[in-house]
C-alpha cells in the first residue's frame, strides 16, 4: 500500500475517533480553541479536552508549537523595531510640536 | 518575590503621582507642562506610531498631529482612563487614519495562509522536528532579517491587530473599540493573523530544524 493510502486510512480512523470518542474534539474544533487556550481563558473542562487532543494528534501538537514560536518571533521582531528608535523624542520634533500647538 | 511586588507598587504609585501632577499643571495652563507631556510620553507614542506605519518620518508626523489634537482638546480628557492610555489611544487612531489614507483599502487575501484540513477534518501538517528556539533564530543575522521581511508581508489589517494585542498589550475590548469591530471579530482576526504568521515563518522554522 502506498504512503498516501496509509495516511488517508490513518486519518479516516483518526477522524472517526475524534468525532465519536468520549471527550474528543476534531482538529477543526481544536483550531477554534487555540486563542483561548493560549490566553488561559478556556474553562477547565474544555482545557482538559484540548490537552487530550494535543496528546493524540501529532499534527495539532506540532502546529501549536509552530504557532506559539511564530508569535514569539513576531514579538521579537517588533521589539527589534522599537530598539532602533531613540529613547528620547528628537529635539526637532519637540520644537515642531510646540510650534504647531501655538498656531 | 515580595520585594519585586513592593518595587512594582512603588513604581506604579510614582507614575500615578507624576501623571496627577502633570494633569493638574496642564489644566492650570502652566506653560512648561505641555512640553513636559511631550517629552515624557513622546518616545513611547513614537514607537507605537512607528510600529503601525513602518515609517519613521510618517510616525513623527503622526505623533505631531496627535499632540496637536491633545493640546486642542485636553479639556475633554475625563480621567476615566490613565493619561498614558488616553494618549496611546489618540496616537493609535491617528496612525490608523494615516495608514488608511496612504494605503487605500485593497489588501491581499490571507486565505492561502490558513491551516488545512482533509475530508475527515484532520489537520494536514507535515512532520516537524524540534524547532530552534525563537532566541536562536533571532540571534542569527540572516534569519532575523528574514523574520522581519516575513512579518512585514502580513496585510495591514492583520498586522495591526497583532501589534495592538501582542505588542501594545491592549485587551480585546480596547482593540475592538479602536478598530470599530466587535470583540468576536477581533478574536477571529487575531487568530487568522497568528495563523498566517505561522505559515509565513514556517520556512525559517523548518530550515532551522533540518
Amino acid at each position: 500500500m502506498s504512503k498516501f493510502l496509509i495516511a488517508r486510512l490513518r486519518n479516516k480512523i483518526k477522524g472517526k475517533m475524534f468525532a465519536h470518542g468520549p471527550r474528543m474534539i476534531n482538529c477543526g474544533e481544536f483550531e477554534e480553541f487555540i486563542l483561548d487556550y493560549l490566553e488561559d481563558t478556556l474553562p477547565s473542562g474544555k482545557k482538559a479536552i484540548f490537552e487530550l487532543h494535543i496528546k493524540l494528534c501529532r499534527e495539532c501538537k506540532e502546529y501549536l508549537a509552530a504557532y506559539s514560536a511564530s508569535m514569539e518571533l513576531g514579538k521579537r521582531k517588533f521589539a527589534d523595531d522599537a530598539a532602533q528608535l531613540p529613547t528620547e523624542i528628537p529635539e526637532d520634533l519637540v520644537t515642531a510640536i510646540l510650534a504647531a500647538c501655538e498656531k | 518575590m515580595q520585594r519585586i511586588g513592593l518595587s512594582y507598587k512603588v513604581l506604579r504609585n510614582n507614575i500615578t503621582e507624576i501623571e496627577t501632577e502633570l494633569i493638574a499643571a496642564l489644566r492650570q495652563g502652566e506653560s512648561s507642562a505641555f512640553e513636559q507631556l511631550v517629552r515624557t510620553y513622546g518616545p513611547k507614542l513614537l514607537a507605537t506610531a512607528n510600529r503601525i506605519l513602518q515609517d519613521r518620518s510618517l510616525a513623527e508626523d503622526c505623533v505631531q498631529e496627535a499632540f496637536v489634537k491633545v493640546h486642542s482638546k485636553f479639556e475633554t480628557f475625563e480621567e476615566r482612563s490613565s493619561l498614558s492610555s488616553w494618549l496611546h489611544r489618540i496616537v493609535i487612531n491617528q496612525s490608523l487614519m494615516k495608514l488608511r489614507s496612504i494605503k487605500g483599502k485593497k489588501e491581499n487575501s490571507i486565505d492561502s495562509f490558513m491551516p488545512e484540513f482533509d475530508e475527515n477534518i484532520c489537520r494536514i501538517e507535515a512532520p516537524w522536528r524540534v524547532p530552534a528556539t525563537p532566541s536562536q533564530i533571532m540571534d542569527r543575522e540572516e534569519t532575523r532579517r528574514l523574520v522581519h521581511k516575513k512579518v512585514n508581508e502580513l496585510p495591514d489589517s492583520y498586522r495591526i491587530v497583532l501589534i495592538l494585542r501582542d505588542i501594545e498589550e491592549m485587551d480585546t475590548k480596547s482593540v475592538a473599540d479602536v478598530l470599530g469591530m466587535s470583540e468576536g471579530a477581533v478574536k477571529v482576526r487575531l487568530h487568522r493573523a497568528r495563523a498566517a504568521l505561522k505559515k509565513l515563518l514556517e520556512p525559517i522554522l523548518r530550515e532551522e530544524m533540518q
